[in-house]
């Protein structure tokens, strides 16, 4: 029908959810168009992962990204507009399983979460499920409230106008590269 | 789009399942009050409201805070509403970022098919 042929001429993004399924925890799932090794490969070769981490339109870039990816291996972010301006994030590998699993820690705060990354391969398609483990409820309510406003002016308004916003904004893409 | 566990839904639902307890809402909705006045107000003991307080505490409905040896109560929507909004901007951040991500699949995808062809010329 008409519908359809429209939804082929202007493919739909897949949709993204996140639920925060108990005190301490958060689910991402999002289906990706093709094989778990290629999604794997662009979560853990850093010159692939430069591309997507930070959206063109926070106006942010990754002004480094280090990611030793095997078990113990350490991983280093930066993010800003520059070197002036800019936020680490960091952290180590426990779990890699090639084209099925990952696991890695958030060191920047002792509060930070244990995040899992499944990819789960069905049809040529990746069901991607990414699961955040905070060490107490308070630590992820307080997360929760530090990014409070976070959003505004950031993702929708392009560049951020102010030193304010800027930080606002890398709290926001901290709370999700640092403690994701 | 936000969702929320079911079993977050229950306890909401459970919680406002019972009369005294949406009047206790209702008069919060009023002005913060204590256990006391709560009791007083719904001609229960103080151990009965405190029960029905605790249901809606943990349902994040209620939230109370013990000055002395007064806890007030009041109401704790605003928090619910928060982490939603909260969520939803954390969603989008990812959501955001997973769309270029597709870009990288898919150019992935074709340099496969590419480097297939190559190899079977």
């Amino acid at each position: 029908m008409d519908a359809r042929r429209e939804s082929e001429a202007t493919p739909m993004k897949n949709p993204t959810t996140m639920e925060r399924k108990s005190e301490r925890e958060l689910v991402l799932t999002r289906t990706f168009n093709g094989p778990a090794r290629i999604v794997f490969d662009a979560w853990t070769k850093p010159e692939l992962l430069k591309r997507w981490w930070i959206p063109k339109s926070t106006g942010m870039s990754l002004l480094s990204c280090e990611a030793d990816v095997r078990v113990g291996g350490r991983y280093r972010f930066e993010i800003g507009q520059d070197a002036s301006k800019s936020m680490a994030f960091f952290g180590k590998y426990i779990e890699v399983i090639p084209n099925s699993r990952l696991v890695w820690t958030n060191e920047e705060s002792d509060q930070g979460a244990l995040t899992t990354v499944t990819f789960e391969e069905k049809g040529g398609k990746t069901l991607l499920v990414l699961h955040e483990l905070y060490p107490s409820k308070e630590a992820l309510d307080t997360v929760m409230a530090g990014m409070e406003g976070g959003m505004e002016g950031g993702m929708e308004g392009g560049m951020p106008e102010s030193f304010a916003e800027l930080d606002k904004l890398l709290d926001t893409l901290g709370a999700s590269v640092g403690r994701s | 789009m936000v969702q929320y566990s079911q079993a977050r839904f229950d306890v909401s639902f459970a919680a406002l399942s019972d009369a005294t307890r949406r009047g206790v809402l209702e008069r919060l909705g009023r002005g913060d009050a204590s256990i006391t006045e709560l009791a007083e107000k719904f001609h229960m003991t103080l151990t009965g409201m405190k029960k029905h307080v605790g249901v809606l505490e943990r349902a994040e409905l209620v939230t109370t805070e013990k000055v002395g040896r007064v806890r007030t109560c009041k109401l704790g929507l605003r928090r619910l509403e928060e982490e939603a909004a909260w969520i939803e901007r954390y969603r989008e951040v990812w959501a955001a970022r997973f769309d270029e991500l597709d870009e990288v699949v898919e150019e992935l995808k074709q340099k496969e098919k590419v480097d297939g062809r190559k190899k079977r010329e």
